[in-house]
């Protein structure tokens, strides 16, 4: 399978180099000193440029995992990940995450040195010229007048921004979002994701996306990879290009929350049918 | 059943009320750590007067006065601050070289299995040691000179500040650790922008129990051998005037011991902690 694949992609060049990021049957395990846990099983996905690709599963279907090996700080004990065709091999500043902890900001830097960090450390600009692009970035996510504020001083909406505006001053080939809202109250979380939405308008990174919610696996991404769990496989890839915070409690997007639910959980499409359409039904884990 | 009335209340600016005020005078002074400290030591001396009037012999226990006279005469004659200059090189050098060798034990520690292995193996040997149980061994390998004194002193500052800044790296969040690999920060630039100062509460910590080690073994040391090369410290004064029943100078010297403690403790440390792991919120 796995050679088979490679070989499809080596005799069709033009398919790579449309795919930014390829995941090619990848097979992650993490180590507990009991026992070694396969995390996620032959798992295989491409993301274009500028795609918002969203990795939707209940916990324990190995998405962070899985996104921790495309960051590089895992490496698969099987298949591979190809980042604009080169294999992922540790991590790097051309991969920028943004945690769902509160404290991936380094305390001991105000906001505008956190931004300026990944810059100077991987040595992509000097100084001055990082200063100025840190700058440009919080200016984005609106949080220009709290450039020399300490992150102990910022609420958690506003760390989040922080660490949006640090991953998007990398201009990184990808951007890789590990739950960044999940620790939020539901009013910022939702506001983060409007936010999070404009931000790409204006910019176009591409986005890989973590999330264990159903509604915003459908608001933030244009594709979404369903994953079972224990291990995580491939269940689905599902469009949702044409939804957005408007869309919320629509006949079609609450069509497709619900065809996500029944492929996450397994229920037959007949008991579906005879339960009525609820806002909380589809909000599994918020 | 009745049902209430809705209702909305239109919302005007809230001036009638001011929306901060300022604590009284009183509690705002008592919130200032160094009058609350002061006073404690006013305290302090206050009782110290009283019971050495009530002693009333001047060999045993002089009074708070008189040992204050003798300070005052070993500070204006230089004496003294002579005496507290060859103990602070000493110890400085000595405290140095502990925190660099520190330094690079506690670096080794987090980057392989075999460094972290000889860290703990030599804390749980060298830590329960005295450091001036060393002092006869140092003494035969160094001579009598401030070798000695720098090889006890680094001895009682390495272990100690090795055991906090270690327990400090592993408790650095996994989240920060690798959001710093995700900038391509690796070995020792990982060290340096990361953990050191993630881990700095605990390294300010063990610095400060560093000093404190280094100090009281230095005026040990000085009691135990006097003078290194001619040149005695604040030890070897002490020990000195105990000799010579100048009682008053004895108190003098260990004033001046406790001043620079508290001088370093107070003035130092505080300051470090002030401009770093309380700005930073990581402190209360």
């Amino acid at each position: 399978m796995n050679a088979s694949l490679q070989g499809h992609t080596a005799s069709n060049p033009a398919s790579t180099t449309g795919t930014l990021l390829a995941v090619d049957n990848v097979s992650l395990e993490y180590r507990t000193p009991q026992r070694v846990v396969r995390a996620t099983h032959q798992v295989s996905f491409e993301i274009d440029p500028a795609d918002r690709f969203v990795l939707l599963g209940p916990s324990g279907c190995g998405k962070s995992t899985l996104l921790k090996a495309v960051g590089g700080f895992i490496q698969p004990v099987e298949g591979e990940i190809r980042l604009d065709g080169q294999v992922v091999h540790g991590p790097g500043p051309d991969r920028i995450v943004v945690f769902q902890e509160f404290d991936q900001l380094p305390p001991w830097k105000t906001v505008k040195q956190n931004v300026m960090f990944p810059l100077l450390a991987s040595k992509t600009l000097n100084r001055r010229e990082a200063e100025e692009r840190a700058l440009h970035y919080l200016e984005k996510v609106g949080l220009a007048a709290f450039a020399d504020a300490y992150p102990h001083t910022l609420s958690g909406g506003m760390k989040a921004r922080v660490a949006i505006a640090r991953a998007l001053a990398m201009q990184p080939k990808i951007l890789l979002m590990d739950e960044p809202f999940a620790a939020l109250d539901a009013l910022t979380r939702r506001k983060m994701q409007e936010e999070l939405l404009l931000l790409w308008e204006e910019v176009r990174f591409t986005l890989l996306f973590v999330t264990h919610s159903i509604e915003e696996a459908l608001v933030v991404g244009n594709r979404i990879l369903l994953l079972s769990p224990h291990p995580g496989r491939v269940r689905a890839e599902i469009h949702s290009h044409q939804y957005d915070l408007h869309s919320l409690g629509g006949v079609g997007f609450q069509h497709t929350a619900q065809r996500i639910h029944r492929l996450l959980f397994d229920e037959g499409p007949g008991q579906d049918a005879e339960r009525e359409l609820g806002f909380a039904d589809i909000r599994i884990a918020y | 059943m009745s049902i209430r009335q809705e209702y909305e209340v239109a919302l005007e600016p809230l001036l009638s009320v001011p929306v901060e005020r300022e604590l009284p005078l009183g509690q705002r002074l008592w919130q200032q750590g160094w009058l609350r400290k002061s006073l404690i030591l006013i305290l302090l001396a206050v009782l110290w007067e009283a019971a050495a009037r009530y002693q009333n012999n001047d060999l045993l226990l002089p009074s708070f006065l008189q040992t204050g006279a003798a300070l005052y005469d070993g500070l204006i004659s230089g004496e003294l601050l002579g005496k507290v200059w060859i103990s602070l090189v000493v110890l400085l050098k000595g405290y140095l070289l502990g925190i660099v060798l520190a330094f690079a034990l506690t670096t080794l520690a987090v980057s392989s299995q075999f460094g972290r292995d000889l860290l703990s193996t030599l804390t749980s040997m060298f830590n329960p040691l005295p450091a001036i149980a060393l002092l006869p061994l140092a003494l035969l390998w160094f001579g009598l000179g401030q070798n000695s004194l720098i090889f006890v002193l680094v001895h009682s500052v390495l272990w100690a500040l090795a055991l906090n800044m270690y327990a400090g790296f592993l408790g650095v969040s996994e989240t920060l650790r690798m959001a710093g690999r995700n900038y391509g920060l690796k070995g020792i630039r990982f060290v340096l922008f990361i953990l050191i100062p993630a881990a700095l509460p605990s390294i300010l910590a063990g610095l400060k129990i560093g000093w404190a080690f280094a100090w009281r073994t230095l005026i040990a040391a000085e009691l135990v051998f006097g003078a290194t090369s001619g040149k005695g410290g604040l030890g070897w004064y002490i020990f000195q005037n105990r000799n010579e029943l100048y009682t008053d100078k004895v108190f003098a010297g260990l004033a001046v011991v406790i001043l620079i403690g508290l001088l370093v403790e107070n003035l130092v440390f505080d300051t470090l902690e002030r401009v770093t792991v309380k700005r930073w919120g990581m402190q209360r």
